[in-house]
């Protein structure tokens, strides 16, 4: 599949933002973050911005955005329509969240319970996006088991890395929550391997044969039906990024997983100023690593179109 | 709305005949023909004339060599929209742009409507969905939905285009829902199939395999030529010698 970057900035910074937003939600509610409006305003702001940035993003992927307001009407079956509505719909709670934490310098009561609300419409808003992709049948490597635990687990270690570099910043680091990154990391890194050992081993009962009706022994594509790549072919014919894809899963797992254990792990040792240097720094090398990984996610797709054209 | 009918009236569809379709490319030409002024018009050239040739067009001939134990072959391969019945091209629509005729089971896109997201291409194991990226919505194959309903065609024409064009008659349209139409029927005779049946669309197109290779067929060959120059013997050594 061709990897617009629209969507692949798209999925990784609403994975990211939503992740923050739900643990800034329940972790202030409940208390263990002190409601200070410079924490509320740049985190609050972070988690917003990112997650407004990737949907604006997203929008930018469609071939007319001004009808994009048509897509809140089929939740009744589509999951594109249902993330739609889901995404907006978490504007109401984060909003009011945001609004108690920095105006009314409160993260109790109303405030908290409309905390629990934004983490609870995060959840939902990232499962809706994993289920886009999960429920494509065509595409064997996105309609797996594997697909909806990586939007959810991603989305939790992005969030926890850029909030533990929040704290950090504002001389409130957590041993908990760092503990906590590194092992959502840990589980991140685990998944995606177990996720490529899936999708290298993959067998589908979908080939050349089924594709046209021809049963028994070898089908070979002879001649397209046209000289030059079509919408088919540069949309989900994409096979670029496939020749570089070891180099590429290489630089995935440097840049999302072991660069920032190591630095979070460094983070443990170091005093103030240099712990939260480290600690931004994991975060901004673990986005540039999903950025990668989400890459991939679409270069190493396979659709079943691409059976017709022998590729 | 892009949840599915429960029932159509009826299951509008073509029979392609994989052993009488010569690829002359008829088919394509004149469903571009018609439909770059039918219902989804404009089915948009990009750069016609130029070194990237691009554009929409709801069928193409691809071209295949099946070899099996019995030989090889070359079959042409129409692919176009198979209207299927659990279409999730529509299902995964989020603005209702696709939807599911209840009457006739063809499968269409309202272009007004269409955000062109491209999620419906995605969903689509088979190709059938080509975006236009001049207008910015997707298009498909209309079953030629203003032709066969078309009062000021002669009854004939009421056809696709596609069928109407086909010089070996590979391509036939009906009813696939009536067990005893005329396409029915060609499907029970000769086995007609399911493309991916695995993914469990249920295409309302079917495809006909080519007929079995047989060896009974009477030989269209010439004889061989007799060897002019005798081999051996006397008359070879004359042979020989007069040709010196």
């Amino acid at each position: 599949m061709h990897p617009a970057f629209s969507v692949v900035f798209f999925t990784t910074a609403t994975g990211a933002g939503y992740g923050l937003l739900a643990l800034l939600g329940v972790l202030a509610g409940q208390g263990f973050i002190p409601p200070d409006f410079w924490l509320g305003l740049v985190g609050m702001g972070l988690a917003l911005g990112l997650i407004a940035a990737g949907l604006l993003s997203s929008a930018g992927h469609l071939g007319r955005p001004e009808r994009a307001w048509r897509a809140f009407s089929q939740w009744r079956s589509s999951w594109l329509s249902r993330e739609g509505v889901a995404s907006v719909a978490t504007f109401i709670p984060a909003g009011l969240f945001g609004i108690g934490w920095v105006f009314f310098g409160r993260t109790d009561g109303w405030v908290a319970i409309a905390g629990v609300l934004s983490a609870v419409g995060a959840v939902v808003t990232v499962c809706t996006t994993g289920m886009i992709y999960a429920s494509l049948k065509p595409i064997a490597q996105w309609h797996s088991r594997h697909t909806l635990p990586a939007y959810l687990i991603f989305s939790a270690m992005t969030g926890s890395v850029i909030l533990n570099a929040l704290l950090r910043g504002f001389g409130l680091g957590s041993t908990m929550l760092l503990a906590s990154s590194l092992l959502l990391i840990l589980l991140g890194w685990g998944w995606k391997l177990a996720t490529w050992h899936y999708n290298d081993a993959l067998e589908i009962p979908t080939n050349a044969n089924t594709a046209t009706g021809l049963a028994g022994g070898t089908v070979r594509s002879l001649e397209w039906p046209h000289t030059e790549e079509n919408y088919l072919l540069k949309e989900m014919g994409f096979r670029i990024a496939r020749k570089h894809s070891v180099r590429l899963r290489q630089i995935t797992q440097v840049l999302a997983f072991a660069l920032p254990v190591m630095l979070l792990v460094a983070a443990f040792a170091l005093p103030w100023p240099f712990a939260a240097v480290v600690s931004a720094l994991a975060a901004i090398a673990q986005f540039a690593g999903m950025l990668v990984e989400r890459w991939l996610f679409f270069a190493e797709a396979k659709h079943t179109v691409t059976l017709y054209y022998g590729r | 709305m892009t949840c599915l009918p429960a029932h159509t009236d009826k299951k509008l569809g073509l029979v392609i005949d994989l052993d009488t379709c010569v690829g002359c490319q008829a088919c394509v030409t004149a469903c571009k023909e018609w439909n770059t002024g039918g219902h989804m018009a404009p089915l948009t050239d990009i750069d016609p004339y130029g070194g990237n040739v691009d554009g929409v067009w709801f069928n193409r001939v691809h071209s295949y060599e099946h070899t099996t134990e019995m030989g090889g072959r070359t079959v042409n391969f129409p692919r176009s929209c198979l209207h299927c019945e659990t279409p999730a091209c529509v299902t995964v629509c989020p603005t209702g742009a696709s939807y599911k005729r209840a009457s006739d089971g063809i499968v269409l896109i309202d272009e007004d409507k269409c955000i062109g997201c491209k999620l419906c291409s995605w969903a689509c194991p088979y190709g059938a969905r080509e975006f236009d990226t001049d207008v910015g919505v997707m298009k498909k194959c209309t079953l030629c939905v203003d032709r066969i309903y078309n009062d000021n065609l002669a009854e004939e024409d009421r056809v696709p285009a596609c069928v109407a064009a086909c010089p070996t008659s590979a391509r036939h349209f009906g009813d696939l829902g009536d067990p005893l139409s005329a396409v029915s029927l060609l499907v029970a005779e000769r086995g007609g199939v399911d493309l991916m049946p695995e993914m469990g669309y249920k295409p309302t197109n079917k495809y006909l395999p080519p007929r079995a290779h047989t060896t009974r067929a009477a030989s269209v060959a010439a004889p061989a030529l007799e060897t002019v120059r005798a081999e051996g013997g006397f008359l070879d050594w004359v042979d020989r010698m007069l040709s010196n």
